[in-house]
């Protein structure tokens, strides 16, 4: 058995067979791939015995619940007003200038994916963005470097 | 007549330190379920998610219900765009929260709680997990059994509307449920559900310790008591602040804004704007008999200053609308994406200007038939930002 099959087993084994655990479930494997692939999304269907379009049909609808392949770090950067209005194309552009590709795309090494997101909740600190769970606030673009820079040498010392 | 407004007034009820939870419940659990109903009912809380459904009577219509399993459940799926103040309150004094909650269950009758956060705010879950600890902890000394999990959401606005959020929980899609039934009678695994916001539950636990006279010391009729707002955009002191409802946006402004404030959005992208002109006759509260026009809010207070379009503000709004939209009944899903390529045609010349009319129409529609919340408030920003500043939609 592969790693995927053995953490969805292991995850419905701890959460039970229910239909109100689905999200934890799927919550927990993208923590680990940072997506769900069609194999994960068929293992899940077949561990829970819920149909497997339905376990797609619940995924897709979710924002944080990607369905195609993102990097190690995901990287979600606020676009509602305040943060629009406070820089957030700034922080963009310092991203993608920063990491060589656009909004939307991962990194060759697939390190990092760049998107935009709805309102964070952080508008007194505009502009925020997540690096999967972590929050960064009062972003600049060099502070974008920076921060960008310790999660590379982070990768590097693993 | 004697007017129902408030000057500005900074309150500290929500965030003071107080570590009094064990005997403030024990006080409550004393009393008998009427009278804590009563105390809730005469306070005039109203819920401080933005909806503003009292209190006192969710509670009383749960309790009253003859089912054997009930819940109760926090909702901190704060989504609306400018609204922070709940990640605030859990941060600074979850074990308030949760005393409500320990007192909404043992009137109604529940043994089960959940707390739904947002995804966006994960990082607060491992602190969330030693107060629950804590809390386990005192519902064990008080011999109450009761317990609280954490469920979170996964990036989806449309969650924080109470009937999608059960959906959520229940491992569904977020999509809004066809009201009534309502939780009330029916709602997380269609059992009798007390859903509140953060703030609250939050208020429960102030309302019991000082009691509902004093709690209706503030604020007006309609709209007791004190709110916190999130505070935002083009002020020098943007944060949250626990103020008096009731206050003129007149003095809200003059108290936050840069002096050159221009408009002010009340309750986020689903609220209304309130230009210069209007501010003030305008006032932050619930709907009631106000003299002139009362703004409810969940407490997001957005300032545009005279550097701002309002043609950008209505476009990132319904952009937001439009992703977030859950794509279930159509006045909803085509009307946001009408609306957007709408404004932007009149703005590119393709429209005339009097295709704002239409749209405006559109919203008209969207107000009446869409199925949810969402939907039907589309209207309130589209509705005030076109009226007000129809020049900036245009040129």
């Amino acid at each position: 058995m592969n790693d995927q099959a053995e953490l969805v087993k292991d995850l419905v084994t701890e959460h039970g067979i229910k239909r109100e655990k689905l999200l934890p479930i799927l919550q927990a494997v993208v923590e680990k791939d940072r997506f769900l692939s069609e194999s994960a999304i068929l293992k899940i269907a077949e561990e829970t015995k819920i149909p497997a379009a339905d376990v797609y049909g619940t995924a897709s609808f979710y924002t944080f619940l990607d369905t195609v392949p993102r990097g190690k770090y995901v990287i979600r950067v606020c676009k509602t007003i305040t943060c629009a209005m406070k820089g957030k194309n700034q922080i963009l552009m310092a991203l993608e200038d920063f990491l060589k590709i656009k909004l939307g795309e991962t990194t060759p090494d697939k390190l990092f994916t760049i998107l935009e997101t709805n309102c964070l909740g952080w508008c007194h600190k505009a502009p925020a963005m997540l690096v999967n769970d972590d929050v960064y606030t009062e972003l600049t673009p060099n502070k974008v470097v920076d921060i960008l820079s310790s999660y590379k040498l982070k990768v590097d010392k693993e | 007549m004697t007017t129902k407004t408030k000057q500005l007034n900074r309150i500290d009820l929500i965030f003071k330190n107080e570590n009094d939870c064990k005997e403030i419940l024990k006080k409550s659990f004393d009393r008998t379920h009427e009278e804590v109903i009563n105390e809730m009912v005469n306070s005039g809380l109203k819920g401080r998610g933005g909806a503003g459904f009292p209190t006192g009577l969710k509670w009383k219509l749960t309790a009253e219900e003859k089912e054997q399993t009930k819940y109760v459940i926090c909702n901190a799926d704060e989504g609306e765009p400018g609204t922070f103040k709940d990640r605030e309150i859990l941060t600074r004094v979850p074990h308030k929260v949760l005393a409500g909650m320990a007192m909404c269950a043992k009137i109604i009758g529940a043994k089960e709680g959940y707390i739904y956060l947002r995804g966006e705010y994960k990082f607060l879950v491992p602190q969330l997990r030693e107060e629950l600890k804590r809390f386990h902890h005192i519902m064990n000394e008080l011999n109450l059994d009761f317990v609280v999990d954490i469920f979170l959401g996964s990036g989806a606005y449309i969650c924080g509307e109470e009937s999608a959020l059960f959906e959520s929980m229940e491992g569904k899609r977020g999509e809004p449920r066809n009201k009534p039934p309502y939780p009330t009678h029916c709602g997380y695994l269609n059992k009798p559900t007390v859903i509140n916001n953060v703030e609250t539950l939050a208020h429960s636990y102030t309302i019991m310790k000082y009691g509902a006279k004093k709690f209706r010391e503030l604020g007006v009729k309609d709209s007791w008591g004190s709110k916190v707002f999130s505070v935002s955009g083009d002020t020098p002191i943007p944060g949250i602040y626990e103020l008096e409802l009731g206050m003129s946006v007149q003095d809200f402004v003059d108290d936050f804004g840069d002096g050159d404030t221009k408009a002010v959005q009340v309750g986020g992208a689903s609220g209304f704007l309130v230009p210069r002109k209007r501010f003030q006759k305008s006032h932050i509260g619930y709907q009631g008999k106000l003299t002139g026009v009362s703004l409810p809010t969940g407490g997001s207070m957005m300032i545009f200053n005279s550097s701002r379009s309002m043609y950008n503000v209505l476009n990132n709004y319904l952009d937001f609308f439009e992703e977030e939209s859950c794509g279930q009944c159509t006045p909803c899903r085509v009307g946001c994406q009408q609306l957007l390529k709408g404004i932007k045609a009149v703005k590119r010349g393709e429209k005339p200007a009097a295709y704002l009319d239409k749209l405006l129409k559109l919203t008209d529609t969207m107000r009446l038939t869409a199925k949810c919340g969402l939907g039907q408030s589309v209207a309130n920003s589209f509705s005030s930002i076109v009226e007000n500043f129809r020049e900036e939609m245009i040129y």
